[in-house]
């Protein structure tokens, strides 16, 4: 018998909480959910992809629909009202949890990490960037910015330069020193790596961006849900996030921006809701955010993240990172059991709660094939990060990642599960 | 845990271990390359025709990548000869699945097509139809 070891959170009760980590896998999968063929347990470790949602966020979700589900800002009647406050409130309850003091003036909802990413190089970079201007990146770039980027240069003439990843999988800054100069206006960089689990110095950066008079923009999809963050600690000018892996629903992310720049920013995308006049001639903008967000906006989603939000800070921040460090150190230590296993990025006790590998004689979709077939569902491929994959000379690798109910246990069955491919494979 | 499963069942782990027809034929009448670029499977087929110019004769492999891309192009380099390269162009993705002898998980399948597809695409371009460098399968990453 093991002794039950403690965590930072209560893994018993928040497991509790999302009644779809007790269902088992494997069957059929043309129609979704639980069946009577499937007959393996879940071990779930691919929520650096998304995340579960808790029955308190589809509760929240399941309200709006059931008792005030209207359209915003248009009715003047009651349900239209009392949808219009629970979306704005949201944003203040988002930008609350960021640490944007201006509240919803300064969070734009938008669909995810990657449209907050596009809103900002369409309605700012493609005004203001062109040839002799440089944008600096990180080699370890989600595609969600680096594509995004790229093909912003391409369109105004602008050239993109990518901060060298050491050996170690950090950031050379000496490098970052070299590259950020008068010529830069954007400095994009991701805060905790997807593939490395890095965790980049971006308050470093900013600093850095600001003495030569350029913006910075993190990319805060895996750190917003994985510890604390405030942004204006930070001194982010963007910062972008989405909901579904913290949490939250799919549809749903943030755009975090600073109020004088977000004002200062033409809009992105034309339509209702984003006017405040209209002739046939000319229009008018609404206020932020609002004249960012077009059309009817994702009100019940918006909805479930504040209630995301509300279930994360219940547990504490604080509580949620240092059960990603404890896993992450765990399933780092585990896997360097083995020397057939190759583990990119930092070391165990230096990462977000993520450990991407390979293991020498098993392609990465052959292996997690056959942890699938074990329930064991993880991420193989290149994690949206094409470019670092090239550099690390592997075309894929398979990636494990945590989040709040995930156990020891868990760490051991994918432990074991590798074992299996390592059988059949020998 | 035991080691069975279900869709590495012993006869894709035999091709993968001990790939049949594995290199290059030395004059073949056509050979083409593909790639699956999401998961970095590489084959490149080489295949020799009969002087009727119709017939399959000798059919070679190479490249690498996951145990289903590579048993699936060893046992179609032992399907192919005796086959018409009208034959081959007709075969779609059921008959690949019947050739491996398992089931293919949807997300995998574009691995167990791609050597096919190979030879399909370089059949077509030895015919004229059409004109490519290679062959990419389409990236359904993110």
């Amino acid at each position: 018998m093991r002794v039950q070891e403690s965590y930072p959170v209560d893994v018993d009760a928040i497991r509790a909480d999302f009644p779809i980590l007790q269902r088992k896998v494997g069957g059929d999968i043309s129609t979704p959910g639980e069946h009577d063929d499937d007959d393996t347990p879940l071990v779930y470790l691919d929520n650096a992809a998304t995340s579960h949602t808790p029955e308190q966020v589809v509760d929240a979700i399941v309200d709006y629909y059931h008792g005030y589900n209207s359209n915003v800002h248009r009715g003047i009647h009651h349900l239209s009202q009392e949808a219009s406050v629970a979306y704005e409130n949201a944003h203040d309850r988002v930008a609350e949890f960021i640490g944007a003091s201006g509240g919803r003036e300064e969070v734009v909802f938008t669909k995810n990490t990657t449209e907050s990413m596009n809103l900002v190089a369409y309605a700012w970079g493609l005004n203001e960037l062109g040839p002799g201007d440089s944008v600096v990146m990180t080699e370890m770039e989600h595609h969600a910015s680096l594509v995004t980027w790229q093909q912003i240069a391409k369109k105004t003439g602008a050239e993109v330069r990518y901060i060298r990843v050491n050996d170690d999988g950090r950031l050379d800054m000496e490098h970052a020193k070299e590259l950020i100069d008068d010529s830069t206006k954007m400095v994009s960089v991701v805060h905790v790596s997807n593939t490395l689990g890095t965790v980049n110095p971006v308050a470093e950066l900013a600093d850095m961006a600001h003495e030569v008079g350029a913006y910075a923009f993190v990319d805060g999809a895996q750190s917003v849900p994985t510890r604390p963050v405030d942004v204006e600690a930070i001194d982010a000018d963007f910062f972008a996030f989405s909901g579904h892996k913290m949490c939250g629903p799919t549809g749903i992310g943030a755009l975090y921006g600073k109020r004088d720049i977000l004002e200062e920013m033409q809009p992105y995308l034309y339509g209702g809701e984003m006017i405040r006049s209209v002739t046939y001639e000319d229009s008018t903008w609404e206020d932020l955010p609002w004249k960012f967000e077009a059309g009817t906006p994702p009100i019940a989603q918006g909805v479930g993240f504040a209630a995301a939000v509300d279930y994360l800070d219940d547990i504490g921040m604080e509580n949620v990172q240092a059960h990603e460090e404890l896993l992450a150190a765990y399933a780092y230590d585990r896997l360097t059991e083995f020397d057939d296993i190759e583990i990119y990025g930092p070391p165990g006790d230096d990462r977000g709660g993520l450990v991407a590998f390979n293991l020498d004689s098993v392609h990465a979709h052959d292996l997690s094939s056959i942890l699938n077939e074990q329930g064991v569902a993880i991420r193989a491929g290149d994690h949206c990060t094409q470019p670092l994959h090239d550099k690390l000379g592997a075309a894929a690798s398979t990636r494990a990642s945590f989040y709040i109910y995930n156990t020891r246990e868990e760490v051991d069955a994918l432990i074991d599960a590798i074992d299996t491919a390592r059988e059949l494979f020998a | 845990m035991g080691i069975g499963s279900d869709m590495y069942r012993q006869q894709i782990m035999d091709h993968y271990k001990n790939p049949r027809n594995h290199g290059r034929l030395e004059s073949p009448t056509f050979t083409h390359t593909g790639e699956n670029p999401s998961c970095g499977d590489t084959i490149t087929m080489d295949v020799q025709l009969a002087d009727d110019g119709e017939t399959i004769e000798r059919v070679a492999f190479s490249g690498d990548g996951c145990a289903i891309s590579q048993a699936s192009a060893s046992m179609l380099t032992q399907r192919l000869p005796g086959t018409t390269l009208s034959e081959l162009e007709a075969m779609d993705t059921d008959d690949i699945t019947e050739m491996l002898g398992v089931d293919i998980s949807p997300m995998r399948i574009k691995c167990a097509v791609l050597a096919r597809q190979v030879a399909q695409d370089g059949a077509k371009i030895h015919d004229g139809e059409i004109e490519i460098e290679q062959t990419k399968t389409e990236d359904g990453d993110d």
